[in-house]
Parts: C-alpha cells; sequence; structure tokens
C-alpha cells in the first residue's frame, strides 16, 4: 500500500490546485493523515458530505492505517493491508486531496495558509492539526546510533522486521503497554528479548503490584528477560549499537534496541503558529484552538487540562469536532480511559484509579490456580477503579458502572465476581450479559463503538460479523469484543445469524468456546440441562451438538458424567465401524503393533467362524476384520477378548494408535527403544476420549519409520533423549508438526504427552484436531503451558489419569457381558412370520 | 382393515433411539422413541444410500443417517434441507402401553 503520491507536483511553493477555481466550498486542510485527522474527516462527510473541500496532509508514505494494529502486524498476526483503515478508494470517493510524504512544516494565520517541506503552500478556510505524538527518546549518549529506533509508525515495524529476521538479541526499554508489545512482537520474531523498565512494576501506570508481578512472572515464562527497577545509562556500539549499559554497570548486548518510554503530544508546529501551547494545543470543547480558524484533535491536544494516549477518547473529540463544524455543538466533555494489553494469550485489563486512598475499599479475587487476579476499587459505592488479570471479561462491564458512577451498593456482595453473578440468575449467561447492558455501552474500544450503534448497524441490514465489522467498524480492529458484537447479533437476529467464528449449530447462538466455558462455570451436569440453561432453541439439539455436548461433559465431569449412547455417533455407540452395507468392522488394538501367534490365531478363528468377507492390514499397524453384522458384534469381543485383545478404538474420537518401528532393540540406527516407548505410551493413552481422533507415532531415530512428524503427536528418538512433536496430521490436509520441546527420559516423553493430550481434550473444539487447534492457539501457548509451566504440566497430566482410570475399561468386555444388548439386538428377536 | 402386531413397549426402545423389526419376506423395519415419547416407523433404508436409519442420531421428530448425515423427518420419510428423497414410513400406534405396528403389505394394499 506505500505509494507516491502526487510527486511531479511537488513544484516550488506554489500554490493550490486547479479545483480551487471551480470550488467556491470552504477548504478544510488537515495537517495529519493519522487515526484522529481522517475519523475526524469521516465524522463530517457522515454529516455534511458536501460541506467542505477537504485536503490532507501526511507525514508517513501510507494511506490511513490502524495505528494500534502496528503490534499484531510486528507480531506477523496481520499484514499492512489488513490494517488499512482508509483505502486510496475512499479518498478518491470522496474527492479528498491526500498529499502525503510531505509534512508540513509552518502555518501561517495570517495569510492563512500551510507550508510543506517539499514548499508546497495551501490556503485554508479552516486548518485541522491532528499531528498525533511524537515518542520520547531519553537523552542517553548513544541514543542516535543505528538500530536505536522508536516503535510509533509502519516504518519503525519495518526496521524492527528487518533487523529481527537475523535473530539475535533486543532490548526494549520501557515497560508499559507499548514497550511489551513490542518485546512480544519481537520474541514471536524470533529474538531474545530484554525488557528493561525504570520502574519495578510492569505497566505501572494501568496495574497495580500484584498484576503487574503476575503479567512478569507470564512474560518470563515466555522466554522474556524483565528487568525492572533497571536505570539505562548508555546506549553502546561502534558504528551502530551493540547494546545497552545500565547506571549498576549490567551490560546488556543488543543489536537493536527499541526505546517505548512515553509520547509527547507533537505541538511544534502550533507552537511556532503562536497557538495557545501547554502540553499540548489547548482546545475548547469543540476543538478550537485560541485561533477560531485552526481546530485540534488527537493526542497532540489537550483538554480540561488532561492529554490522551488511547485511542477512545480520540472518537469522542471526532464527533464533537464534526458537530461544531457543522454547527451542532454538543461539545466534548473529556473521556474516561480503560487499557487492554494486546498480546495474545495475556488478558490483562485496567480502567480508573486503583491507586487506593482516603475512603477507598478494594475487592479483591485471586484464583492462583488459573492465574487470576480481579481488583475493584470502590469509594463511596461506586466503583472508580479495576484491575483485572487473567480473565477480563467482565472489564466492560466494571467499565461501564465506573463511567455510569452509579451506586452499587445493592450487588457489592457479589460485585467481584462478575455480572454473570451480581445481576443475578438472569444474566447467568453471555447472552444475557450482553442483553443486560445499556445502549450507550461500549462495545468496541478500539473504533469507539457502542451498543447502540452495533444494534443499529444489525438493524439496519447487518447480518453477519463481516458486515457488522463493514458497517460500523466493531470488531473490526484488535478484534477482542468479536464475542460481544456476536452475542448482539444472536440477540438482535435471533435465528438469522449468517456466521461468525461459528455457533455451535443451528440450535444455539453459542459457540464451543462459550458453551465449555458455561459449563464448567455454572457446574452443569447433563445435556438436558445445558439445553436448558443456555436456551437452546430445539427440544434435543441434533446430530452436531449433541455429540458434542456429550463429550464436554465427559471431559468436565470425568467419573461423573454418564455418557449418553443415544448422543453418540453410531460407531462409539456401536465401538466399530460401520460399513457401507450396514454391517460393522472389528479392529483389535494391537499394543504399539506389536502381536503374536495367540492374538494372530484368535482374529484368524473370528474371521472363520463370523465368514468375514476380508481381513487386512490397516495404515494404523493392526488388522481389520470386515462384514461382521450387528447381532455378532458381542460374540466376536468375548472371542477376542478371550486371546486378551480390547478394542482399537479405530471407530472413535479418541485415541487410535500409537505407530512405532523397530527401535533400538533390532535396528542398526535405533537410538532409544521406540516399540517399548510405544507400547507404554498407548497403555497410558488407550481409550480415552477426545475432541476428534488422535493418533501417536514413536521413531527409534530421525530416519523416522514411524511416520512421527504426521501425528498428533509424535516421538522422534535421537542419542541424547526424544524429541516430542505437536499436532500433524496426514488425511486431507497434511501438516507436518512443530517441534514441542526435547526431553532426556522415557518418563519425561510419557509425562509430556499425558499433559500435552490432556490441553487438547480441555480446550479444544469437538471435531477440531490438534492440527487445526495448534494453529488457531499457537505453538506459543502450548509451550507456554505444557513446557514453560511445570507445575501446570503436572496438574494437567495428573488430570488425564485421573481421568484415564474411568476410561480404561475395554468397552467390548462390558458389551460381551451383556450390558447395552438391545443395541446389538433386534425388537423382536424372532423374525415375525408373515401371514 | 389393518393388521396391527404388537412389538414390544416403550421401555424395549431407547429415549432418542431405535430398534429394528424383522418380518419375514420384508425389509427391515426401524422403529423410533423421540424425546417427547412419539413412536414412528420407517423402513430401516436411508433414501440416499440405503444406510441403516435406526443407527443414525434421532433428534427431535427426524433422524440423522450414520452414513452420510442426511437428515430424515419421522413422520413423513422425507429427507429434510436441500437433499431429495423419501424412504417409506409404516403406520404405528400405542395402545395400553404396547406399540404395535401395521404389517407393511396390509399399507400397500390399501394404498
Ligand atoms: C481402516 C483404515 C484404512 C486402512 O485400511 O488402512 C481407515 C479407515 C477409515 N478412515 Fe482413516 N483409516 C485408517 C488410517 C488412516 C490414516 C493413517 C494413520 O493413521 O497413520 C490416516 C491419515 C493420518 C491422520 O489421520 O492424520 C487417515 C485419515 C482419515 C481421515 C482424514 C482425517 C483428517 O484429519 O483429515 C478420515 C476422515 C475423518 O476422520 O473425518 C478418515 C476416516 C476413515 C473412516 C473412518 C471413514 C469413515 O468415516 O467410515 C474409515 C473407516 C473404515 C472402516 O470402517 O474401517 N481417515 N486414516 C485405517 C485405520 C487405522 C487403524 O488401525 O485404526
Ligand atoms: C504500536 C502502538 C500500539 C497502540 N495500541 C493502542 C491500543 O491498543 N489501544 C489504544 O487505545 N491506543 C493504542 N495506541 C495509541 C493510538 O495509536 C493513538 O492514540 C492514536 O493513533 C492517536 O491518533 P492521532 O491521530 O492523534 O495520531 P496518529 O495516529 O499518530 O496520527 C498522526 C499522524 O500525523 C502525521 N504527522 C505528524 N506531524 C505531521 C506534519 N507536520 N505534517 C503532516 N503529517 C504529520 C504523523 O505522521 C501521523 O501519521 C497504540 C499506539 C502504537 C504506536
Ligand atoms: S481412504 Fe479412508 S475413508 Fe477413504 S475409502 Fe479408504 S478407508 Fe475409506
Ligand atoms: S445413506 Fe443415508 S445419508 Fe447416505
Amino acid at each position: 500500500m506505500d505509494f507516491q503520491l502526487r510527486d511531479e507536483r511537488q513544484a516550488e511553493g506554489l500554490e493550490e490546485t486547479p479545483a480551487t477555481f471551480a470550488d467556491s466550498r470552504e477548504h478544510l486542510v488537515v495537517v495529519g493523515n493519522g487515526m484522529a485527522g481522517c475519523r475526524a474527516v469521516e465524522e463530517l462527510l457522515a454529516r455534511d458530505g458536501g460541506r467542505y473541500r477537504v485536503t490532507i496532509f501526511g507525514a508517513e508514505p501510507h494511506v490511513n492505517y490502524n495505528r494500534i494494529m502496528l503490534s499484531p502486524v510486528l507480531a506477523g498476526e496481520k499484514t499492512f493491508d489488513e490494517i488499512v483503515i482508509n483505502p486510496r478508494a475512499w479518498y478518491d470517493d470522496n474527492a479528498i486531496d491526500l498529499i502525503v510524504s510531505d509534512p508540513v512544516t509552518a502555518i501561517d494565520r495570517v495569510s492563512q495558509s500551510v507550508t510543506a517541506q517539499s514548499g508546497r503552500k495551501v490556503r485554508y478556510d479552516r486548518l485541522l492539526i491532528a499531528t498525533g505524538s511524537d515518542p520520547f527518546i531519553i537523552p542517553v549518549p548513544g541514543k542516535d546510533l543505528p538500530g536505536v529506533i522508536t516503535f510509533r509508525d509502519m516504518k519503525d515495524v519495518d526496521t524492527m522486521l528487518a533487523v529481527a529476521g537475523a535473530g539475535g538479541d533486543a532490548v526494549v526499554i520501557g515497560g508499559g503497554l507499548l514497550g511489551l508489545e513490542a518485546a512480544h512482537g519481537l520474541t514471536l520474531r524470533g529474538m531474545k528479548v530484554t525488557v528493561i523498565h525504570l520502574m519495578d512494576t510492569l505497566m505501572e501506570r494501568q496495574l497495580d503490584e500484584a498484576a503487574g508481578w503476575l503479567l512478569k512472572s507470564a512474560l518470563e515464562a515466555r522466554g522474556q528477560t524483565i528487568l525492572t527497577g533497571a536505570n539505562t545509562a548508555e546506549i553502546y556500539g561502534d558504528g551502530k549499537v551493540e547494546g545497552v549499559r545500565l547506571k549498576d554497570g549490567r551490560e546488556i548486548p543488543a543489536s537493536l534496541v527499541v526505546m517505548a518510554v512515553g509520547i509527547r503530544p507533537a505541538t511544534a508546529l502550533a507552537l511556532e503558529a503562536g497557538l495557545t501551547v501547554n502540553r499540548g494545543i489547548v482546545v475548547d470543547d469543540h476543538m478550537v484552538t485560541s485561533d477560531p480558524r485552526v481546530l485540534a484533535v488527537g493526542e497532540c491536544v489537550e483538554h480540561d487540562g488532561n492529554v490522551y494516549g488511547l485511542v477512545a477518547p480520540l472518537w469522542d473529540m471526532c464527533r464533537s469536532l464534526a458537530d461544531g463544524l457543522t454547527e451542532r455543538h454538543t461539545g466534548y466533555k473529556g473521556s474516561v480511559t480503560s487499557t487492554k494489553l494486546k498480546v495474545a494469550g495475556l488478558d490483562v485489563f485496567s480502567a480508573g484509579d486503583f491507586s487506593g486512598g482516603d475512603g477507598c475499599e478494594d475487592i479483591v479475587l485471586r484464583d492462583a490456580s488459573r492465574g487470576i487476579y480481579k481488583r475493584v476499587v470502590i469509594k463511596d459505592d461506586r466503583v472508580i477503579g479495576a484491575v483485572l488479570y487473567g480473565d477480563t471479561a467482565d472489564g466492560g462491564w466494571y467499565f461501564d458502572l465506573l463511567k455510569k458512577g452509579e451506586s452499587i451498593a445493592d450487588i457489592r456482595d457479589l460485585l467481584i465476581f462478575g455480572q454473570a453473578f451480581a445481576s443475578g440468575g438472569g444474566a447467568l449467561d453471555p447472552k444475557a450479559a450482553v442483553a443486560a447492558l445499556s445502549d450507550d455501552a461500549e462495545i468496541c474500544g478500539c473504533n469507539g463503538v457502542t451498543k447502540g450503534q452495533v444494534v443499529a448497524s444489525i438493524n439496519g441490514g447487518a447480518c453477519s460479523l463481516d458486515t457488522v465489522r463493514a458497517t460500523c467498524k466493531a470488531s473490526a480492529s484488535c478484534g477482542s469484543c468479536t464475542g460481544l458484537v456476536e452475542s448482539l447479533l444472536a440477540l438482535t437476529l435471533g435465528e438469522e445469524v449468517k456466521s461468525g467464528p461459528k455457533t455451535m449449530c443451528k440450535c444455539t447462538s453459542f459457540t464451543h468456546d462459550d458453551v465449555r466455558r458455561e459449563i464448567v462455570a455454572q457446574g452443569m451436569r447433563s445435556i438436558p440441562d445445558v439445553m436448558q440453561r443456555l436456551h437452546w432453541s430445539t427440544p434435543d439439539g441434533c446430530s452436531s451438538c449433541r455429540p458434542a455436548l456429550n463429550y464436554y461433559l465427559l471431559c468436565a465431569l470425568p467419573g461423573e458424567y454418564v455418557d449418553d449412547q443415544q448422543s453418540r455417533f453410531v460407531n462409539e455407540r456401536m465401538h466399530a465401524n460401520i460399513q457401507k452395507d450396514g454391517t460393522y468392522s472389528v479392529v483389535p488394538r494391537m499394543w504399539g503393533g506389536l502381536t503374536n501367534p495367540r492374538e494372530l490365531r484368535a482374529i484368524a478363528d473370528v474371521v472363520e467362524k463370523y465368514n468375514a468377507p476380508m481381513v487386512k492390514v490397516t495404515g494404523g499397524q493392526r488388522l481389520d476384520i470386515f462384514g461382521i453384522k450387528g447381532e455378532d458384534l458381542p460374540a466376536v469381543w468375548a472371542d477376542l477378548n478371550a486371546a486378551g485383545m480390547v478394542s482399537g478404538h479405530a471407530y472413535g474420537k479418541s485415541l487410535r494408535t500409537v505407530k512405532t518401528c523397530v527401535g533400538s532393540d533390532w535396528c542398526r540406527f535405533g537410538t532409544q527403544d521406540s516399540t517399548g516407548l510405544g507400547v507404554k505410551i498407548e497403555r497410558m493413552t488407550w481409550g480415552s476420549w477426545m475432541p476428534h481422533k488422535f493418533k501417536i507415532a514413536a521413531s527409534g531415530c530421525p530416519r523416522n519409520c514411524a511416520e512421527a512428524t504426521i501425528k498428533d503427536f509424535g516421538v522422534v528418538c535421537v542419542d541424547s533423549g526424544y524429541e516430542l512433536h505437536i499436532g500433524g496430521n496426514g488425511g486431507i490436509h497434511v501438516r507436518v508438526t512443530d517441534l514441542l520441546c526435547k526431553v532426556a527420559t522415557e518418563q519425561e516423553a510419557l509425562d509430556y504427552c499425558a499433559a500435552f493430550t490432556q490441553l487438547y481434550r480441555e480446550e479444544a473444539r469437538y471435531l477440531e484436531r490438534t492440527a487445526p487447534w495448534v494453529e488457531r492457539v499457537g505453538l506459543d501457548y502450548v509451550k507456554s503451558r505444557i513446557v514453560e509451566d511445570d507445575v501446570g504440566r503436572e496438574a494437567l497430566r495428573g488430570r488425564f489419569l485421573y481421568s484415564q482410570s474411568f476410561s480404561q475399561d475395554d468397552p467390548w468386555a462390558e458389551r460381551a457381558a451383556g450390558s447395552h444388548a438391545q443395541l446389538h439386538q433386534p425388537l423382536a428377536p424372532l423374525a415375525i412370520a408373515a401371514e | 382393515m389393518i393388521d396391527w402386531i404388537d412389538i414390544g413397549t416403550l421401555a424395549d426402545i431407547p429415549q432418542r433411539g431405535a430398534r429394528t423389526v424383522k418380518l419375514e419376506g420384508e425389509k427391515e423395519i426401524a422403529v423410533f422413541r423421540t424425546g417427547d415419547d412419539q413412536i414412528f416407523a420407517l423402513i430401516n433404508e436411508c433414501p440416499h444410500k440405503k444406510g441403516p436409519l435406526s443407527q443414525g442420531i434421532v433428534h427431535g421428530h427426524a433422524v440423522a443417517c450414520p452414513l452420510h448425515n442426511w437428515n430424515i423427518a419421522l413422520k413423513t420419510g422425507e429427507a429434510q434441507g436441500e437433499d431429495k428423497g423419501c424412504t417409506p414410513t409404516i403406520a404405528v400406534k400405542q395402545e395400553h402401553g404396547r406399540i404395535l405396528i401395521a404389517r407393511p403389505e396390509t399399507l400397500q394394499a390399501a394404498a
């Protein structure tokens, strides 16, 4: 999207465009093609499209993009094209003259004109200054070395990406919102990052000590080094940056130094033009500066003594400004802001004042095992501040209470548990919680969109997430409000909702994730219970939600939940694979692909005894007997059981096979006993129900004869231990595994396998295999849970083994002994003779 | 006159499930019990590729075929949604706690 416009017209000091002669409208000139400048023009166009002729000057070479999304671009989650707010066509369609790469250098208020760097001079009737902020550079020696940069625009991101491409060390100075997002992005790009923060707590302006500490621990667990209370003395290097020296003498090597210590309103231009400037350009409630012809908006202004560094206030400012320019005079009243950190997997929210003080009371909730910390600060029965870490779902609600300033005396006892509890029974689900929000509650903080506006856009015909994004911009930026917008779609449209991070099925407006969360949160215990409490729109669900609910309940309540056979797909109900002619195939387990004469004889006998038309070796290293009638299954199983064989679960959303190769016992290349390990893994994991089928393999050396690198979990043995791989898939879309980590011992390989399996069982959506799941949540996330969190891994493993203690009874043996006999028998046992 | 055959009680069929009945010389019949304890009977063959409907997941007054997930209305035997096709239905009734089905030939004769 880079382009250079109108270069050809950078002629010396010349005035105007030919349009002037034809155009008698007032000329609005905007300095700054950023978020506030363009939003102001949008608001103006929405009110009175043709009123002003508009020219916008931009210092950057781009069209207007969403600055807050530079963090996801740096992290590789978005491309530049995806964060463009106003594409070229918008300027064209609205006949806006856009002049890029040409910063305005002077304002002459007497002749009412601006001069740009190229010498171009343009007359204005109204001038709008929207120059944003300049990053603050700490005045230490070495600050000008190549490789020392700030984090403000696309150019900075490009520089970071260029350096990060070569790997190495990076130092981020500043542990605030911006610094941590930079550090996160650089870590994802493969750099080893150290964050240097002057204060003792990260994000101290937004977080209290406790939340800051949790955040620090989480970032360290992701491999970043965080130095708090660290004061930068010097940046050293010969011709380019080589490292940072702290006041206490420590040296931290770095090929890149990002300064993210703060911003200052960009006021130089205004100051020189003689406008009133304090910290920012002083404006009144209509964004008018000390010169009535000159307006200012965005981060460069100071209103009522306040300057802002977040986008939410800009939207309010732009509305008042456009109202003022079209004689509506609503007036800006200042903004209360809230903060969210855009680092995947770390939920951090804060709003208002949490510094404590006279008359303030704190309500605190900590759940150490889940890593949750919530603190709400109350004064005179009103919420004045909130800090949430780990679970920020109620952030919007607390923020709403804070802005409204209503008394919370009545709900005080339950306040900390969030809206669902505090507002009583009616709001026990996310949809009801959204329904309870007031019309002016903010839904999308990035774009300043209220609930009322979202609903208006839905009522105006937007019936999918994408159309809502397109029409009112809600959820179009960082995406953290997507769930809210979907709930609003569901509430407003009922059955008609067209898309979205899909609802489970047409029986409900909830997504898989919502349902899973609510099952646990509300302690639901049966399928009808879930359907009742979550307002299922059908009496007993359908063939896609029922198996999913059955699984979610089973996973949440091991040993307690009574499996609903009628919600199982036929194969899982019959414990065999249905074939096109209605017969079944039977696959007994062969541990790690091993077998013996006794098993082979028993299989041979079954084939003959029941006239099985075919027996074949499967792709999963075992034998498959075809053409068995439903009625004969229990007898076949009894025979196989007698030879010591159990169900191979070839039919289930469950552990399938553990493929192995020969390994060190025989193979001349084998480094470890891959066969033995495979058997042990299969003994540990067999019988477990999963969101989808789950396949494992163990290869004895990197030649990888067991094809471990396209399995859900794969082990590749090497001389020094075991490489553990995850998220592979043969099948429709082949995906090679990601390397999770390497471990030294067989026991660790088993432990990590159990923990990974359980994480997948607990967090993937039904019918989502590990490959798409890992892609969705990210390898880093899985690593953070399995590799970096020893306690968490142990807990996962413990939960897996506990659950296994209930699921390792051979289902075939039960059926052979007579359970669920009716599933295998016709209703009237003897064929009723026709007359 | 319809010839009714007693095939058992409600409790013999799992709720949201089905059992089959074989009459000599006839195609297998699937007898369904829905969540609200109504009984329906269809020939146990999907109009698509003859999948055994008795093995499908019963939801509302429909069954999802176990082979390719077509949804068949229990009352009419008609495939729902985009899919086209129809499975023959068999008349059933519940009397004094027993389930009775009509002999298919009787129906054919009546038709
Ligand atoms: C029997 C077997 C073929 C064989 O004769 O070798 C087989 C048979 C079926 N596979 Fe498979 N797959 C078999 C190994 C595989 C493998 C190879 C492997 O496991 O190493 C793969 C690719 C590896 C993978 O899963 O990543 C494989 C990928 C699939 C897929 C695609 C899955 C995907 O994620 O894209 C399906 C479709 C599905 O599950 O939705 C599938 C589905 C099926 C079904 C269940 C189709 C169906 O729904 O009826 C077949 C059942 C036939 C039956 O009634 O027995 N089968 N299938 C193999 C059984 C292995 C076992 O011992 O349990
Ligand atoms: C990486 C990053 C992440 C952020 N994340 C968040 C977040 O999650 N939430 C949040 O609320 N806020 C966030 N912010 C802050 C947010 O981006 C700003 O509040 C917002 O962009 C301010 O808008 P603005 O129009 O005032 O300034 P800008 O968007 O900076 O626009 C000013 C524009 O004016 C141009 N300009 C300056 N001087 C001149 C001149 N003399 N002539 C011509 N053009 C000139 C600049 O080049 C710039 O393009 C983030 C900022 C950054 C950098
Ligand atoms: S590849 Fe698998 S699903 Fe396809 S026909 Fe063969 S066994 Fe069936
Ligand atoms: S046979 Fe029933 S859907 Fe194909």
